[in-house]
């Protein structure tokens, strides 16, 4: 049932802004949605209170898959954080590798060779173009169309198998590391690439025909959701979910890192601010990162190291000092704040990922007067991972 | 940075800038400036996005600092401002009527580092943790490896190398 106009039947609003919700009086059901459901991204819980089928209060809880990334950093040596960090966000843990090493690099006064900036770039643009081809399945799933997320699990595949033979993983790569990345690329890796290129495209130009001009998709998708772009920094909005309201959010752009300057993009932006808009300008902006791996390929030096003497990683300390380092991940800013206190350990580290802010605060804002089976289509839109907000 | 340190040192009274790059930079300061402070570089000089809120345990020093990291997206610049609180009774006024999202940090450095901030919503609610009886988990003197040993079996058979003296022993296997 659609958003009813009529409010008698729903609670009032208290002086103060907040709804009158009375559980005793028999009008309101408490629903929890998730930790296991297939309407949540990742494990976390929506705690909903529903008057008919509406819902008109929610609260997230997380704190299921807690690891403690952050003070386990403390007690390890600076070469020993690398391998953790990639497991703070399984979907695409690169970000966490590139965002570490970029903060002990600046730190530590070391350069990165060139080559190694580049397959960095390219690195992080293959887990944007696997991120959102898991995101498309989920959002499509979250209106019924199930055969979207095995076409993009397939096409995703593809991506991995690249990842397999650049860094020898599928999932966690734990290839770029302080001083560079781990390894050059493989003999005859841009022609298995454009190959994968093209047939991810194939794929998409089906998901596009399927999946976004399918009338149930525009039926409830469109309207569904809309953050007024006003609270874009109110409630630290940034990437997809930011440019889908007309701001054109892009770290790429705003802050250029990596090789990024001298690719040639312009960040893609819808004005309707919905899950249909957000679901958009994914989509086109997948086609975006498969453009900018074809420059990086193309635009790559031929030869040249690709990682840089360290010091005994062992005995590494280094110097006293603090920083940020921000990314563009497929969701929005991501960045690590690294605290040096001159010793062998990190004082502090602290992940920023862009579900921190989209899963709590907006999506509890966003939530209240949509319809139950909105519910999990709505959440999706924000393409959150909970592993970045509890670290 | 500079010259955005001289404009705002002659309203508040600002201790220490570090310039850790051009486009980031670190100023220290009371905590009764905070707020004023916030609200001067998001309305006038177009920090209004804040980027993170969290804490370090300087436990030498008896005390925390809490970093407030604001964002001026046209300028591209950062600018973090460093509050130190002492430890004990650590409590610092609320900004989640600047920045909703806020209330999600201070949450979460109630939970994990004790840190009170009165007034904002659900602050005092578990977070992350549940039934949590312990000291705040991310204070410097919270010991993980008692916690684990105390709270978790060890598989039969597992042996944990310190990496540096793995590595002496294997490279000086007849000793140094």
């Amino acid at each position: 049932m659609a958003y009813q106009p009529d409010r008698s039947q729903y609670p009032q609003p208290r002086p103060d802004g907040s709804l009158d919700i009375d559980l005793r009086s028999g009008k309101y059901l408490k629903l929890w949605q998730g930790p296991q459901h297939p309407g949540i991204t990742g494990n976390m819980s929506l705690e909903l209170t529903v008057c008919g089928d509406e819902v008109v209060a929610g609260r997230t809880h997380v704190g299921y898959l807690h690891r403690g990334f952050e003070k386990l950093m403390e007690r390890r040596t600076f070469i020993q954080c690398f391998p953790i960090v990639c497991r703070i966000c399984v979907p695409e843990p690169d970000f966490n590798e590139y965002c570490y090493a970029a903060a002990v690099e600046e730190l530590a006064g070391i350069e990165v060779p060139e080559r190694a900036q580049w397959i960095r770039t390219l690195i992080l643009e293959m887990g944007r173009v696997n991120s959102y081809l898991m995101y498309l399945g989920g959002q499509a799933g979250a209106f019924g169309q199930a055969v979207i997320g095995q076409w993009t699990t397939y096409a995703r595949d593809l991506m991995l198998d690249r990842f397999e033979e650049l860094t020898g993983a599928r999932i966690y790569h734990m290839f770029i590391l302080p001083g560079g990345v781990r390894d050059d690329l493989p003999e005859g890796f841009g022609r298995r690439m454009e190959q994968t290129l093209r047939e991810i495209e194939e794929i998409l130009e089906e998901v596009r025909e399927v999946m976004f001009d399918n009338a149930v998709l525009k039926r409830r998708a469109i309207g569904l959701g809309h953050i007024d772009p006003a609270l874009l920094d109110a409630y630290g909005v940034t990437g997809p979910t930011a440019r889908a309201a007309g701001v054109a959010k892009d770290v790429r752009r705003d802050h250029p890192y990596l090789v990024y300057p001298r690719l040639a993009f312009e960040p893609v932006v819808a004005q309707a601010s919905d899950v249909h808009a957000r679901a958009d300008v994914r989509r086109r902006d997948l086609l975006l990162s498969i453009d900018l791996i074809r420059q990086i390929l193309a635009g790559m030096p031929g030869s040249g190291a690709v990682m840089t003497a360290l010091p005994n990683v062992l005995h590494w300390k280094i110097p006293r000092g603090e920083t940020y380092i921000r990314g563009e991940c497929s969701r929005g800013e991501y960045g690590y704040y690294l605290v040096s206190d001159g010793s062998g350990y990190p004082r502090r580290v602290n992940v920023r990922g862009p579900s921190y802010t989209h899963a709590v605060a907006l999506l509890e804002r966003l939530i209240v007067n949509v319809n139950i089976a909105d519910v999990a289509a709505l959440m999706v839109s924000l393409h959150t991972y909970p592993p970045e907000i509890e670290r | 940075m500079h010259e955005l340190h001289e404009r705002l040192k002659a309203i508040f009274p600002l201790g220490e800038l570090t310039v850790q790059r051009p486009d980031l930079a670190f100023i220290t300061l009371g905590r009764e400036h905070l707020r004023p402070l916030l609200l001067e570089l998001r309305h006038r000089h177009g920090f209004t996005h804040l980027v993170l809120l969290t804490a370090v345990d300087w436990i030498e020093e008896g005390c925390f600092q809490l970093t407030y990291l604001l964002n001026d997206r046209a300028g591209a610049r950062d600018l973090g401002l460093r509050v130190m609180l002492p430890r004990e009774g650590a409590s610092m006024e609320s900004i989640h009527d600047l920045w909703p999202t806020a209330a999600t940090y201070q949450r979460e450095l109630r939970e994990m580092f004790g840190i009170d901030f009165p007034a904002s919503p659900g602050v005092d609610e578990p977070f992350i943790l549940e039934g949590w009886r312990d000291i705040p988990p991310y204070r410097r003197d919270f010991d993980t490896l008692k916690f684990a040993e105390e709270n978790f079996n060890q598989r039969p058979g597992r042996a944990t190398l310190d990496p540096a003296r793995h590595m002496r022993d294997r490279l000086h296997p007849e000793g140094e």
